[in-house]
């Protein structure tokens, strides 16, 4: 058959010119600051803190998405209610649309005088503005991945096993607990890893809701920008080495995770 | 057949007392599947539902008029304008690129293949700050070609060249991620038959290979396309910001909320929104309509 | 305290898979529910194990309204075509499963539960292999774990569903004579489903063959050979019987087949 040699080389010159040579100019930037001064950068309190807080807040995100996302996708499987194709295709929002728009939107809707924040602000809780600001915006960039990643495998439960449960006298709960949870547990590790994957190096959504504030409400990403309008090149360079380092050990984690669950089915 | 079924059912219906029927043993609870639906539905209304709602209404608070006026504003028509442009290089370029890449993946055995594949991958797990920031340590005013570029008075960060590349490295899988799995699942039988045939390499493309991919195609383009229009992170980074030149829009959309100019915000917000809704109806319509022929993970 | 099933009926949207369905079985019977695809075999069975539900009839059993109850206080132990052992559990664990979940005051101890555990292990000759997983075993082994699994909580009857379907044939004819004699010795009420007529009519002590949603006829084997009530039963005997098969009798079959009494388990 034709066109692999032309099809191929195309391949590896797209991909080395567009991902493969920029990411190692990411990669090798930070260095000129020598090994002692790439971790003074990174340990820096102001980047440290950023560091804490992209990763605690998604954290937390990823946490409520694993169980709102599976209730979510339970429900969606499971249960027939009107508008449900509606509800189905609304998962996908966060999906398609655009980071800024969600941000500001969620700004409105979270400030003092929004639809959910004034009343909040009653009961005196502050969202926008706050570390809780980052963990609303990044639970909303983040459902869509659990969700999708459980719903198929729910759909092909086989519901023999539930059925199996019950004849040997399980309660439903006990059903759900001791069968239903462990056979869906790596596929909803999965999604969850996914979600905190994506809101680790989120922007967009955050930086309107968040405030901002250095040491306070600052997340990662807008770090690096700020060095960048510094001009701290290789200062900025350093943390995104960072952060992409992290993103592929979990990206491996991720892939050893699905290999181990393929193997043992 | 029913003639002869009719009397005697009814002759049962007669005799036997209706039982009462339990749950089904995979049953919920009546009273779990309205907590559980109602947690699902608040949950999405609250963190899905209603924030699209205030697009609009915010967009709206002042009236249509504000909001038309906001959009017809000429930086909001340049955002508008570049933002249509740069969708327009970038798709095309990645959609080449996905076609490429899944054809000699899906119809050839090469060493390395694998690692290719989870080399596409990596625009998804990189942060898009970190995307717009690999192209200004190139080609920013301090990067690697900074200077070479200033000397030729050439401009890529700060223009729309870095505000393609930004663009293009993002959305890089969306076309392959689609195809590759597809591609591998439907072999090369087809092809192979058109080329005894006597069919040539790009007839057999585009009368076996491109029908049986259409769908899945333009599946991937739409959520490139929707990933190309509404980018931020990243084309943040390259662009610099400067009024009517390189703001697209939902750059246009971040200046004017941090001016105050809320109505403006929304107003281009909404549009983006529009373009987001009607991705999600176009991709729902296509999963539902042709999910055997986008995925090879929806066929049992 | 036999197995009374009284004008059983039951519809799927418009399709009505059983149209009233009245038979009897002595306790300890070995009954197969014999009959093509769509004939209504298996819907019945999952209505006594308490997974479907008829729309209307009756069904008593050890004394109980046996429609009235959940499946999980049915205590009737089910097994499934695909055998549904819990992929993510030990053999053992999957055997001791229904004796863990109990309630805390009637649950046996740890050690009572490992101790019956290795008992069903001996039982269904798969001793020593507690510690797999069921994917490490074969399809005749996943069969045993899964029938040890329902008797492990002392069933009042046992179903199985096409019990031999998926398994090759040479594992299927050791199995069936390793069944009927675990029968023997359990004495256990046992409604089994299957397309194959050898199958039934080598192992059961009664037939009853259905079509359509109906018994065609209910009688001990011998009598189903020498005397098939209709052009159906004799079709679908005939059609592929093995010849010089010789059915086992037993205690049950030699009691009066229900038909002759009731006569209205045939139509």
């Amino acid at each position: 058959m034709p066109g692999f040699g032309f099809s191929l080389a195309f391949t590896l010159f797209y991909l080395s010119a567009i991902v493969l040579i920029p990411l190692a100019a990411l990669i090798i930037r930070p260095w000129e600051l020598g090994w002692n001064g790439f971790w003074a950068e990174i340990l820096a309190p102001r980047v440290l803190h950023a560091l804490k807080l992209s990763f605690g807040a998604a954290a937390v995100a990823a946490a409520i998405n694993s169980v709102f996302g599976l209730i979510v996708a339970w429900v969606l499987v499971r249960y027939r209610f009107p508008f449900k194709r509606v509800v189905d295709a609304l998962v996908d929002l966060p999906f398609a649309l655009p980071t800024a728009v969600a941000g500001i939107a969620l700004s409105a809707l979270y400030a003092s005088n929004g639809w959910i924040g004034a009343p909040l602000e009653k009961a005196g809780i502050k969202i926008a503005y706050t570390p809780y600001g980052v963990v609303v915006a990044l639970v909303f960039i983040g459902l869509p991945f659990v969700v999708r990643t459980l719903q198929p495998v729910l759909t092909d439960l086989s519901r023999d096993s539930e059925e199996a449960a019950a004849t040997l006298g399980a309660t439903r709960f006990q059903t759900f607990r001791r069968v239903i949870l462990p056979t869906l547990a790596p596929t909803l590790l999965t999604g969850t890893a996914m979600a905190f994957a994506r809101a680790v190096g989120e922007y967009g959504s955050v930086i309107f809701i968040a405030g901002n504030l250095p040491m306070v409400s600052e997340i990662t990403p807008l770090l690096i920008i700020i060095k960048l309008q510094e001009y701290d090149y290789a200062g900025a360079a350093a943390v995104g080495v960072v952060m992409l380092a992290v993103s592929f050990v979990f990206l491996l984690a991720l892939n050893a995770l699905q290999a181990w669950v393929s193997s043992r089915r | 057949m029913t003639t002869t079924t009719a009397p005697k059912m009814k002759r049962v219906a007669m005799k036997t007392i209706p039982i009462l029927r339990p749950r089904a043993p995979t049953d919920d609870h009546p009273l779990v599947k309205i907590a559980l639906s109602a947690i699902a539905v608040v949950f999405i209304g609250l963190f899905l539902f209603m924030p699209l709602l205030t697009v609009f209404s915010e967009a709206l608070a002042q009236g249509w008029r504000m909001a038309w006026d906001a959009l017809s504003e000429p930086d909001a028509i340049e955002a508008i304008k570049l933002t249509l442009l740069v969708a327009a290089i970038a798709v095309p370029l990645n959609m080449v690129f996905g076609l490429a890449a899944s054809w000699c993946i899906a119809k050839f055995d090469f060493r390395g293949k694998n690692l290719l594949i989870t080399l596409i991958d990596i625009p998804f797990s990189v942060s898009p700050v970190v995307s717009g920031l690999v192209f200004v340590l190139i080609f920013g005013l301090q990067g690697w070609l900074g200077q070479w570029l200033r000397d030729n008075d050439m401009k890529i960060i700060f223009a729309l060249p870095g505000i393609v590349l930004a663009t293009v490295f993002v959305t890089f899988p969306f076309v392959a991620r689609e195809l590759i799995p597809l591609m591998i699942d439907q072999g090369k039988d087809e092809e192979e038959a058109a080329a005894t045939l006597g069919a040539g390499g790009w007839s057999t493309f585009f009368r076996v290979t491109l029908p049986n991919i259409k769908w899945a195609l333009l599946y991937g383009v739409l959520l490139c396309n929707a990933r190309a229009m509404g980018e931020f992170g990243a084309v943040s980074v390259v662009s610099g910001h400067i009024r009517g030149l390189t703001n697209t829009m939902p750059l246009h959309v971040e200046v004017l909320y941090n001016d105050y100019q809320y109505v403006g915000a929304f107003a281009v917000a909404s549009v983006l929104a529009l373009l987001a809704l009607v991705t999600l109806l176009v991709k729902s319509v296509l999963e539902w309509q042709f999910a055997d022929e986008i995925s090879a993970t929806h066929r049992h | 305290m036999s197995l009374v099933i009284e004008q059983i009926a039951k519809r799927f949207d418009r399709f009505p898979a059983l149209k009233g369905v009245s038979m009897e079985a002595p306790e300890g019977c070995f009954l197969a529910l014999l009959g093509p695809s769509g004939s209504g075999k298996t819907t019945l069975l999952r209505i006594l194990g308490g997974l479907e539900f008829a729309d209307v009839g009756h069904i008593q059993f050890a004394g109980l309204d046996w429609l009235s109850l959940p499946a999980r206080e049915r205590r009737a132990g089910f097994v499934f075509q695909q055998y549904a052992l819990f992929r993510h559990m030990t053999v053992a664990k999957n055997i001791a499963f229904g004796l863990s979940i109990r309630p805390r005051k009637t649950r046996p101890t740890r050690a009572e539960i490992a101790r019956r555990v290795e008992e069903l292990l001996a039982l269904v000759q798969l001793d020593g292999l507690g510690k797999r997983y069921p994917s490490q075993l074969s399809g005749g082994q996943r069969q045993r774990v899964a029938l040890a699994r329902a008797l492990a909580i002392e069933p009042r009857m046992l179903l199985l569903d096409e019990p031999f379907g998926a398994l090759d044939a040479k594992v299927r004819k050791d199995l069936r004579h390793w069944l009927r004699s675990l029968h023997e010795r359990l004495g256990l009420t046992t409604v089994f489903v299957t397309h194959d007529q050898d199958e039934a009519l080598e192992l059961a002590d009664m037939v009853a063959v259905m079509n359509q949603g109906r018994i065609e006829q209910i009688a001990a084997p011998s009598e189903l050979r020498a005397n098939p009530a209709s052009d159906f039963v004799a079709e679908f005997l005939g059609q592929n019987a093995a010849p010089g098969v010789v059915p086992l009798r037993t205690a049950a079959t030699r009691q009066k087949s229900p038909t002759d009494s009731r006569g209205y388990a045939t139509y």
